[in-house]
């Protein structure tokens, strides 16, 4: 029974990691649609979005929900500002060249925010904005934490799911990553779409950020690196370009990694995420979901 | 001897700058700072060249190149220390070795993911460069003398100028023999247009490996030197950022340029340690924001080089 307990609970814990792996995953699957860029920025807006959280949480002491608000829009903003600065002028060059530029605005946003007057390089400490109760359900134990992760995970899973199949720009979105010159033909604007789709993952990697540090309560500038980089991974497993490809492969990759640090060692964790890679690019690089047989 | 006959143009002129150099470090004109950094510089020389390869001339584009540089760092301390290597003679095996394993690894890993394309291979790159990282960090757990995060400690120093400078002026030469060899027609090919390439008769995967292989040696090669010069590897000096740091040289001197990555070598070592003692100390860390910067702009306005202009 011991180790049945500890089996079930370790699975809580793994899809309370993968609802914030999904969350980022979808930031990068979209833009990734639209754009064909690996966005290495995204984990950096993920760290921002924790760091407005934390400020908005122990300078201005307000309530959650606003603070749900007030991220998502400085993150959104994040993300416009780095696409119309960064990538815009390079619509046309080499895809490696926009590559590159993605390596640097994230290296630049981490080393520019860990300067001295800025967040600095240190841990902190993230204030609980509640306090922790534990719900004990005998098969495993639940905390509220853990429940409103799911919740906020589950809204904002649903209101994506609203903007991309239920309205007009969620339809442009899904044109312009099918075709993007087919879509700019049918009179579809679309620098406004990329930039949509650039607001809308942004805000989504800031809750992510808030969910997160709320779990982990320890937050620095170089926090969103390995996030970002399994999230994409998880975009990958889930099919790239497919939304819900990547929430499957957010919450799978979050299970593994729980997995391995809860049975194996947690020093191996990083690793065994790269061998799902390795795994998924040699024997279905389309992904869980991928219809199209594109070779990459 | 022909080999070397042929390359009097270059190898006459390099023997000068041995000369020079020789008299300037002999009669201790400059400090053994300035002495460590400039064979450091040629080492950073040689792992760029390797990137080059890999990526300017056969256009497979690699983010984990820090990982065969720290392969061939660990493999080749591993070597000298666990033999009880301590002169120049009994080190050129070990180097060799330690380059040739890293090549290895190269081949190795390069079978799966070479078939992958420029943003994936870039993903598949980064995520073995960690992999190598973590298990840098961990490899305490499989021998005690690596030192696991702690750090490799205690490497004899043997990396002197005339090794340096020799092992780097030959293996230039090579890798230049190599470039206008038929295989390094064939990796231009591949760079160009493989599908192109595939159509009259280049066996391209194995080209791409072949080069990516290559690559991976000089890397390697580059690692060995740089253990047996600072006598201390860490995991941390291996990560992405030293990926980054040699991405860079390359595209500053040029894709596809071998004397481009010489200067560019030259000039980013200068700048980044000319950075350390220009700026105060507290200062130190805006490099790692105005590099970034400097690599954007770089991307929107020369993407094929800065010193060397084209495609």
């Amino acid at each position: 029974m011991e180790d049945v307990n500890y089996l079930f609970q370790q699975c809580i814990n793994g899809l309370q990691l993968g609802a914030v792996y999904a969350l980022i995953a979808l930031g990068y699957t979209m833009v990734y649609g639209v754009l064909r860029l690996i966005n290495f920025a995204h984990g950096d807006i993920f760290m921002l979005g924790a760091f407005i959280a934390y400020y908005l949480i122990s300078k201005f002491n307000i309530p959650i929900y606003l603070v749900f608000a007030i991220t998502m829009v400085c993150t959104a903003a994040a993300g416009y500002i780095i696409e119309k600065v960064a990538y815009k002028p390079l619509r046309n060059a080499p895809r490696i060249s926009l590559l590159i530029t993605a390596v640097g605005v994230s290296l630049f946003l981490e080393y520019f925010l860990s300067l001295k007057f800025l967040f600095t390089a240190n841990y902190i400490g993230f204030p609980r904005p509640f306090e922790v109760e534990v719900y004990d359900l005998s098969l495993f134990t639940i905390t509220n934490i853990q429940l409103i992760i799911f919740a906020v995970t589950a809204v904002s899973l649903f209101f994506l799911y609203l903007l991309v199949y239920r309205t007009k720009y969620g339809k442009a979105m899904r044109a312009v990553s099918y075709d993007q010159e087919a879509a700019a033909l049918m009179g579809i604007n679309i620098d406004a779409t990329i930039s949509l789709t650039f607001i809308v993952g942004a805000a989504l990697a800031g809750v992510g950020g808030i969910l997160y540090s709320i779990a982990y309560p320890q937050i620095n500038v170089f926090m969103g690196i390995m996030p970002g980089i399994k999230s994409f991974i998880a975009a990958v497993l889930g099919g790239i370009g497919i939304i819900h490809g990547a929430v499957l492969g957010g919450f799978v990759i979050g299970v593994s990694e729980v997995f391995v640090s809860g049975f194996l060692s947690s020093t191996f964790r990083d690793g065994v995420i790269f061998i799902i890679l390795f795994l998924v690019l040699l024997l279905k690089p389309s992904g869980i979901f991928g219809k199209r047989i594109e070779k990459v | 001897m022909k080999f070397f006959w042929e390359a009097r143009k270059v190898i006459l002129p390099a023997v000068l700058v041995y000369l020079v150099l020789k008299a300037i470090f002999g009669f201790h004109l400059v400090s053994g700072y300035i002495e460590q950094i400039t064979l450091f510089s040629f080492i950073v020389i040689l792992t760029s060249l390797g990137l080059n390869v890999i990526y300017g001339y056969t256009g497979q584009f690699s983010l984990g190149h820090a990982a065969f540089y720290g392969i061939g760092a660990y493999i080749s301390a591993y070597l000298s220390k666990s033999l009880g290597v301590e002169s120049i003679l009994g080190f050129i095996p070990v180097l060799f070795l330690s380059g040739v394993s890293a090549g290895l690894v190269g081949c190795l890993i390069g079978v799966p993911i070479l078939k992958l394309r420029d943003d994936f291979l870039a993903i598949a790159t980064l995520g073995f460069g960690t992999l190598v990282r973590v298990i840098l960090d961990n490899s305490d757990r499989f021998s005690e003398i690596l030192g696991g995060s702690r750090g490799f400690v205690g490497i004899p120093r043997i990396t002197n100028l005339e090794l340096a400078f020799f092992v780097t002026v030959f293996l230039i030469l090579v890798t230049r023999n190599i470039i206008f060899s038929r295989y390094g027609l064939f990796w231009r090919c591949v760079k160009n247009d493989e599908l192109a390439s595939q159509a009259i008769g280049i066996n391209t995967s194995r080209m791409k490996l072949m080069a990516f292989s290559y690559g991976c040696f000089l890397a390697g090669i580059g690692g060995a030197l740089y253990a047996h010069l600072y006598t201390f590897l860490h995991p941390s000096n291996f990560d992405i950022l030293k990926s980054i740091d040699f991405l860079i040289i390359v595209i500053v001197g040029g894709m596809g340029s071998i004397v481009g990555t010489i200067y560019a070598g030259l000039i980013w070592v200068g700048f980044i340690e000319g950075l350390r003692i220009a700026l105060p100390a507290d200062m130190l860390d805006l490099r790692w924001v105005f590099i970034p910067l400097f690599l954007i702009g770089l991307m929107m306005w020369r993407p094929y080089g800065l010193i060397r202009k084209g495609g």
